[in-house]
């Protein structure tokens, strides 16, 4: 982790859907150890809003009566969460030992030719993040390549094109 | 039903999923239906085989006929020609690649011969999201057995006696682990949990466990639970296995609804009740001090050991932490006793052990072997030799706390203690085979990538060190290596071993000790002269142009992006290379081999 301009790093968002945090809300009431299952939490918030805002963890520290910093740590931490808004579509690269040996490397730099953006990045018009993602154990698949949750397998650079296609509008 | 009914196994784990296989369950069950032949068949969807490398896979039983690479379109066919006419559709069975024959039977297959599946017994036999399949193969037996017979320290015993070790990489022995948990401020409140979260990258034995028989895990965790005094569980598993989560929360509600979690089991005042907890893309949290302060939704920071879990884990309480396949052992060790386990296996290292078998070799997927079979039976017998008839290099275990091992120790037999004595260790069971084509200073890179990127920061050893020792491979990958890196990184790599605060930083270094115990050559090569023979090492590979082979067709200047190669029509070209960029794609275009890296 490079950035350390903490309001740089963590997206600010006026005006978030109030629905939206009624349901976090109703989410993290139904559970009975609150503090233990932030983690839990974050999960559910981070697929109500897609990102996690400032005002998000804020509102997060809030219910479960903890210190913002407290979240931001836990937030930081874990590589699954985002505090950047994310584009339409998130493309995961997964970067285990058995697609490495593969050749997902070059996958990797096939996907950042063809739209621009680096891995850990969002394209300009928003249809793609880009993220490296841990092993997720298709390793008889390798190399692997998600598209939202879907799963495709023995990617080489001349897929690209045609997984890109299939999401492109 | 008709007791003749047949039944058609479709492989429901992620691997197959991502190549359709619902595709072919719905065909499957419109052809069935179509054709009116739902008395005679139904399609049932199970867990992983194994054999990921041939999958989708599609299992008639009781004709016992294995059809590899299945797709939706094949359903008719298999319909009509098997089920109907009684006949195989030969064009997808597996052919076996020495004799050429097809095979119908897996217990034929190379793949198949030498396993022996205890942890993965019921993956690819019952329906992972119906409890009645659990249930009909002697699923809670093990269970009510245990609660309802024997007494905690009975239960204790039979696994102490089993052998059974950690299957999460550590080792230590289960029961001993069990027993200790059980001693520890005995009447106060405990926990289980299950370390789900299968970090190491390569491994993906705990996902298909828990994809296709999490039954075994849940029977297992509350037969522990009862054994150890524990009143509640976590399964503490990663986010990035929704479907496995899935699989286990379908299975506990089943579990639950049929009482066997909840209040009072079978009717004994034993009661037990397991909460899922996620993990959130950190690899230190595998780690079981780190693991728990996840649980407590904190940052997963590892703490000193001792205390031990045993007697401080989670909220300070007598806590023991299982890895899944160890749990998924101990329903048949109850259930066909101690001494049937212990008869498997070497003598410090009983039972079977399950692979994930990945990487330059035929055979790729799930392996399930007694412990004391070499390394030389699984790439060579199960794992049917090297892919594209390459040369073996290594082959890496334990993933990033591991070593490589080479053509000279295949004949050594897997258990814990071998494994050990030759620079590498069991780890989880990720084996990644490697080829004449991978770069081992490379390799070795990749590697500390991941731990440095993963490393959770706290401790200087590993926070600090594995940095510097990645800024030198790095360096070295890049020809910029200095005569004084190999000893810099042995000397930091034993710091680092012997003063980290956890098993992650204690193990980042092994890959580097052992490719440079290894293949030293490689590393003096990358250094002394700027050489990468596998041309890995974007940066030390060059290209040149063979002037006994360049016919001057020019298809290699058109093709440069930078414009570095000169020549003229019918003449020897040249790269220029203070200009060339090493991207290769004149290598690629170079239809006369003229295009070498030398």
């Amino acid at each position: 982790m490079e950035k350390s301009n903490i309001h740089e790093q963590t997206t600010s968002v006026k005006d978030l859907p109030q629905d939206l945090f009624l349901e976090l809300r109703k989410y993290i009431d139904g559970l009975e150890d609150k503090k233990g299952s932030l983690i839990n939490i974050l999960h559910k918030a981070q697929e109500l809003f897609g990102f996690l805002p400032r005002e998000v963890q804020l509102f997060i520290a809030k219910e479960l009566g903890i210190p913002g910093s407290q979240v931001f740590g836990v937030v930081s931490f874990y590589s699954y969460f985002t505090t950047k808004p994310t584009g339409k579509n998130t493309i995961s690269l997964c970067m285990g030992t058995a697609c490495f040996v593969k050749g997902a490397d070059k996958v990797k730099f096939k996907i950042e030719e063809k739209l621009g953006v680096k891995f850990g990045e969002t394209t300009p018009d928003g249809l793609f993040t880009l993220r490296d993602v841990r092993c997720v154990g298709a390793c008889g698949l390798a190399p692997v390549v998600l598209v939202n949750e879907k799963v495709y397998g023995n990617v080489t650079e001349n897929d690209v094109d045609r997984i890109l296609g299939d999401y492109q509008e | 039903m008709s007791t003749n009914k047949r039944k058609i196994l479709v492989c429901g784990g992620t691997g197959c999923i991502s190549s359709d296989s619902e595709g072919i369950i719905k065909n499957l069950e419109l052809e069935l239906k179509n054709n009116g032949q739902e008395e005679n068949a139904k399609v049932v969807k199970v867990g992983c085989f194994g054999f990921c490398g041939q999958g989708p896979i599609v299992k008639i039983e009781p004709d016992n006929v294995f059809y590899v690479r299945v797709s939706p379109n094949d359903a008719k066919d298999i319909v009509e020609q098997h089920i109907i006419g009684g006949n195989y559709v030969e064009r997808i069975l597996f052919v076996d690649p020495l004799s050429n024959q097809r095979i119908h039977d897996y217990k034929d297959m190379a793949f198949y011969a030498k396993q022996h599946r205890v942890a993965l017994r019921n993956c690819g036999e019952i329906d992972p999201e119906n409890i009645e399949d659990y249930i009909a193969n002697r699923g809670y037996e093990a269970l009510k057995k245990c609660i309802t017979e024997y007494s905690r320290d009975e239960v204790i015993n039979i696994i102490k006696e089993s052998g059974l070790r950690g299957r999460g990489g550590g080792g230590f022995p289960t029961g001993l682990k069990w027993e200790i948990t059980k001693k520890s401020r005995d009447g106060e409140q405990k926990y289980i949990i299950c370390n789900a979260d299968e970090g190491d990258p390569g491994a993906f034995m705990d996902r298909s466990i828990l994809e296709g028989d999490a039954h075994s895990v849940i029977e297992a965790m509350a037969i522990g639970a009862y054994a150890m005094g524990a009143q509640n569980g976590v399964v503490y598993i990663r986010a990035e296995y929704p479907l496995a989560i899935h699989r286990l929360m379908i299975a506990m509600q089943q579990a639950k609804e049929k009482g066997f979690l909840g209040k009072n089991i079978f009717g004994t005042d034993f009661s037990f009740e397991i909460e899922i907890r996620y993990g959130a893309g950190a690899f230190v949290c595998g780690e079981e001090t780190a693991l728990i302060h996840s649980v407590e939704g904190h940052r997963g920071e590892p703490t000193v050991k001792p205390p031990f879990p045993s007697e401080s884990g989670l909220k300070g309480q007598p806590t023991c932490v299982n890895n899944v396949e160890t749990l998924a052992n101990v329903p048949a060790i109850i259930l066909n006793g101690a001494k049937w386990f212990a008869d498997m296996g070497t003598e410090k290292s009983k039972g079977t052990k399950v692979f994930a078998l990945a990487g330059k070799i035929n055979n790729i997927g799930l392996v399930e072997v007694p412990m004391g079979t070499t390394l030389r039976e699984i790439v060579y017998d199960i794992g049917g030799g090297i892919l594209g008839g390459h040369k073996f290099k290594a082959v890496q275990t334990g993933g990033p706390s591991g070593g490589v091992i080479t053509e000279a120790d295949l004949d050594t037999p897997i258990d814990y203690e071998s494994l050990k004595s030759i620079g590498s260790m069991m780890g989880s069971g990720g084996m990644i085979v490697m080829d004449e084509t991978d770069c081992m200073v490379n390799i070795a890179k990749f590697y500390l990538e991941f731990t440095q990127d993963e490393s959770c920061g706290k401790c200087t050893p590993c926070r600090v060190g594995t940095k510097r020792m990645y800024e030198i491979l790095d360096r070295i990958t890049k020809g910029q290596g200095k005569p004084e890196d190999i000893d810099n990184l042995l000397q930091l790599g034993d710091m680092i071993k012997s003063s980290a605060l956890c098993g992650l930083g204690q193990t980042a270094p092994n890959p580097v000790l052992s490719t440079i115990k290894y293949f030293r050559d490689e590393y003096e090569d990358h250094i002394n002269k700027h050489y990468c023979k596998t041309g890995k090492c974007k940066d030390l590979v060059k290209y040149a142009i063979d002037p006994e082979k360049c016919i001057g067709c020019t298809a290699c200047a058109r093709v440069c992006p930078v414009g570095c190669i000169a020549g003229e029509v019918k003449k020897v070209h040249v790269i220029d290379q203070e200009k060339c960029i090493k991207c290769g794609a004149c290598f690629d275009a170079c239809k006369f081999n003229a295009v070498v890296k030398p």
